[in-house]
């Protein structure tokens, strides 16, 4: 059995440590709002926080997430109050979604460690993450406006 | 035409799976067939519902597939519009596969166009009835009773009824006569017009949203399903006993052989069923397959595309002429021609396709991302030999579609494994499944000529064609492109010319081909924006004063006389006609707003081009940087003239991703053959464009009062194009041979 803390409270699921945590959220957690998309960390849809840091769950082996605490999109805010939440509602970031809880992940992360995010360090930490659709200029601004509202709360 | 038609409770839960209160409506819509129809096959009417509960919600059912587009919000604002309804009291149920509605299919951009006029009568009928209902409960005449804000009113009196109130009088009444319906005026529009926010950000935000990839069922089995790395080949023999070792790993089964045409069947191969999508994958890497031969494991990608360009270089079969091209040639001052070509390419979208299927008792219920839930329900009923009214097909949130998830090849997968297995079944395909068992966009050879006049004038004007046809993967045979095809910017031509000779060579298909986003629009549009920028380069003249010359007087373009029997996208050529004068304004738009025509820093230039598909125009113009031989994209502007739109917001959301979906496939879209198997596999060697790549984006939509035409694909035409000139402009190369990357770095 593998035990970490998911949302605030601890999970135990019994998957081989070999298991990328994608799967055992998804498929034995039911908490589907990490998405799958290319199983090779290269495209962002699976990012979720480990200890804080964005990682991507389609290669992060269970042996390494026992013990820690695992935040998930379902688990970013209550209410989806957080601020890349509210900035991506201001701004109708999303057009078919699906890559959309990678990308508030990687951009709550990223503004956990700069505030005040420049066009360029945006670029630096979100081009891990690919939109089909191409929302990247809205996520762009999102973000900035992100940045505003984390400032003031 | 339309008619709306009172509905009884009993057939909308048929139809749509949910009880109804009250009014119930349905609109009954003209036909139409899909392209793998059968001869013969009566063409459906359909139904559409809007219902109001006497707890005041509205429903409106979408039926069409939502993928990023916003036509779960579009189509519910037009019906809501209408309806005087609250927009907070509107909730959008998603249409279940029934043929009664007509055609559900999600693709050609032709949701808002089609519908955009029935769901105005569709509300307009509920608001009359709702108000004659009142008048009746208040004994006023009609003309002295209004509805407004979910309520009808009576002024003089100041007395009101909730919506709610009034549903089952109003049930009762009969539909006003279309004739006697009274639409809005566009100036009293409330929702129409407006950025009306999509009805599912909420569960997007909050990670709620549910996808094909995302539906679990209890006791449900997880399928990863190993297929034929080339097509035509089926399994000759497996051995799975490793696979069955893998801890999860429930059972393998071998999928149909299957032979051409290869419709929408599914590919051959072998799936490994497990407890949970892990444990599947790990068994179908154990899995030791053999299969057979192919008559296409010879094909190669880079030699195919070089015969096509061979071809084209040889007089074709004449589709459309006007004079005579080739007298034209001889007798011009000067010519100048030119070849391009396009590889294949994939969809690509975020969520790879997947289904979930039980079949319980001889029947099916279906779980798909798919934009074609009617053709899911027929080649299910088929594959398990069914009828399809036993196949219920539940349509999810498509992670992006592009016209990959208009083939159902997927949900037919799951349904021979539930079937077969006797529990319920998800068929997740990886994303090295999507990039290589997919339905291509075909690779394309183009070749064009021009002849001028001692004036510099365009005077002939030869343009061919060659590239494997859609129409093979539905009969096995054909071996050039379909008139269908090229009704997508090749015979549609709009220049203004003495001679012209549109003409087509043959290729036969060796992959199953589909349609991507803008379908041959995408090939087309690259060429003729690419020559016209040629030729304006070769005349010294400025790339918009050549296409405002060479669009001609302001006029409608119809190339029936001139030999080709033209489509037009299924629309009626009065009410969407080939305007020249909005083309000539798209181009102008976007060429004033850019500033294309004011000086650039050094190595830095923007190139133009505009092209009408799915009856609206768009114009780009790209600016970019150039040092060395590395391309950089700064800024992007797009204008589109889709006629009356219903969403602004959600218009230059698809003008934005067109943007950058045709960027990625001119930058770095590749898909090559070898041996007949896709070589690409995943993103690292089919790349998208990643945030750091994309430009500054700046969108204007044409005001416009005129019929409402396309929007989800008329961005990507003119993108590549507009890329490849102001590469050149800026002292690039000029690129013929997509992708951009195979020239330079990007």
């Amino acid at each position: 059995m593998m035990n970490f803390t998911l949302n605030g409270k601890v999970v135990s699921v019994d998957a081989e440590g070999d298991m990328p945590l994608l799967w055992a959220l998804r498929d034995m957690l039911g908490m589907t709002g990490t998405k799958y998309g290319c199983g090779m960390a290269l495209c962002g849809a699976c990012t979720v926080h480990l200890d804080g840091q964005a990682v991507r769950a389609c290669t992060l082996p269970m042996s390494l997430v026992q013990g820690k605490k695992v935040t998930t999109i379902e688990g970013l805010a209550v209410d989806a109050s957080h601020p890349v939440q509210q900035a991506w509602k201001e701004h109708n970031v999303p057009q078919c979604g699906y890559c959309q809880s990678g990308q508030m992940m990687s951009a709550a992360a990223l503004l956990a460690k700069h505030p005040n995010p420049d066009d360029n360090t945006i670029d630096e930490q979100m081009q891990g993450n690919i939109c089909r659709c191409g929302t990247y200029p809205r996520i762009k601004a999102a973000i900035k406006t992100a940045a505003k509202l984390g400032g003031k709360s | 035409m339309s008619q709306i038609a009172n509905v009884s409770r009993r057939q909308f839960l048929k139809i749509t799976g949910m009880g109804a209160t009250g009014l119930v409506l349905g609109g009954l819509l003209p036909g139409f067939r899909p392209a793998w129809a059968k001869a013969g096959d009566a063409v459906s009417e359909l139904n559409l519902f809007v219902s109001i509960g006497s707890d005041d919600l509205v429903h409106i059912i979408c039926h069409r597939s939502e993928m990023g587009q916003g036509i779960r919000t579009g189509l519910p604002q037009v019906v809501a519009d209408e309806l005087m309804a609250d927009w907070q009291k509107v909730q959008v149920v998603q249409g279940l596969a029934n043929a009664e509605y007509g055609s559900q299919n999600t693709d050609g951009s032709r949701s808002v166009r089609r519908f955009y006029q029935i769901m105005r009568e569709m509300g307009a009928s509920a608001r009359a009835m709702l108000e004659q209902a009142a008048a009746n409960q208040w004994q006023v005449p009609l003309e002295e009773v209004q509805a407004r804000d979910h309520q009808v009113w009576h002024q003089k009196s100041g007395r009101s009824l909730r919506f709610g109130e009034l549903a089952e009088a109003a049930a009762g009444l009969t539909p006003p006569a279309k004739d006697q319906l009274k639409l809005k005026s566009p100036d009293d529009f409330n929702y129409i017009g407006k950025d009306v926010p999509i009805v599912d950000m909420p569960a997007i935000l909050s990670g709620q949203t549910v996808f094909g990839q995302d539906v679990q069922l209890p006791d449900m089995l997880y399928a990863s399903i190993e297929r034929t790395p080339v097509v035509g080949a089926n399994v000759k023999s497996v051995d799975n006993s490793a696979a069955l070792k893998v801890k999860g790993v429930v059972d393998t089964f071998v999928m149909p052989e299957q032979s051409e045409p290869v419709l929408f069947k599914p590919l051959p191969g072998v799936a490994v069923l497990a407890t949970n999508s892990w444990a599947a994958m790990q068994g179908r890497k154990q899995l030791r397959i053999e299969w057979t031969d192919s008559t296409h494991s010879q094909h190669d990608s880079d030699a195919y595309l070089d015969v096509l360009k061979g071809r084209v270089k040889q007089q074709g079969k004449v589709i459309r002429s006007i004079g005579d091209a080739y007298a034209g040639m001889m007798n011009a001052v000067d010519t100048f021609e030119a070849g391009y070509s396009v590889p294949y390419l994939i969809h690509a979208p975020m969520e790879p396709p997947a289904a979930t299927a039980v079949f319980k008792d001889g029947t099916c219920e279906i779980w798909a991302c798919t934009q074609t839930p009617q053709s899911t329900q027929q080649n299910v009923a088929g594959a398990l030999g069914i009828e399809p009214d036993k196949v219920k097909v539940n349509v999810t949130l498509l992670g992006g579609g592009f016209g990959r998830k208009s083939k159902p090849d997927f949900s037919v997968e799951a349904a021979i494994l539930a079937k077969q297995t006797g529990k319920p079944v998800k068929v997740s395909w990886s994303r090295e499944d999507e990039i290589r068992h997919g339905y291509y966009h075909a690779a394309a050879a183009m070749h064009f000529a021009a002849g001028m006049d001692d004036t510099g004038r365009v005077v002939s004007w030869l343009q061919r064609t060659a590239f494997p046809s859609i129409s093979w993967t539905f009969n096995g045979t054909s071996d050039e492109p379909s008139g269908s095809e090229l009704d997508l910017g090749f015979g549609d031509l709009p220049f203004a010319l003495d001679n012209l000779s549109c003409e087509v060579q043959k290729a036969e298909a060796h992959l199953r081909i589909g349609w991507v986003r803008s379908v041959s629009n995408i090939q087309h549009g690259f060429a003729i924006g690419s020559f016209v920028d040629e030729l304006a380069h070769k005349l010294d003249r400025r790339p918009r004063e050549l296409w405002l010359e060479l669009l001609g007087s302001d006029r409608l373009v119809d190339p029936e006389p001139e030999g080709f029997k033209y489509g037009n996208y299924g629309e009626s050529k009065a009410v969407f006609p080939i305007d020249t004068a909005r083309i000539k304004g798209v181009l102008n738009l976007v060429a004033d707003k850019a500033g294309v025509d004011k000086p650039t820093a050094k190595n830095e230039a923007w190139g133009l081009s505009v092209h009408r598909s799915f009856v609206s125009y768009v114009a780009v113009a790209t600016k970019v940087r150039v040092d060395g031989n590395k391309v950089q994209v700064l800024e992007m502007h797009s204008a589109i003239d889709a006629g009356t739109v219903v969403n602004p917001d959600r218009v230059r959301s698809q003008m934005e991703g067109a943007m950058i979906f045709g960027l990625s496939l001119a930058m770095m879209g590749e898909i090559s053959v070898k041996d007949g198997a896709v070589v690409q596999s995943n993103f690292h060697d089919y790349p998208l464009l990643r945030i750091n790549q994309s430009p500054q984006i700046h969108s204007y939509i044409v005001e416009s009062s005129q019929a409402p035409g396309g929007v989800g694909e008329p961005g990507v035409p003119p993108v590549a194009a507009s890329l490849c000139n102001a590469i050149f402009r800026a002292g690039g190369k000029r690129i013929r041979d997509l992708p951009i990357s195979k020239h330079m770095q990007v």
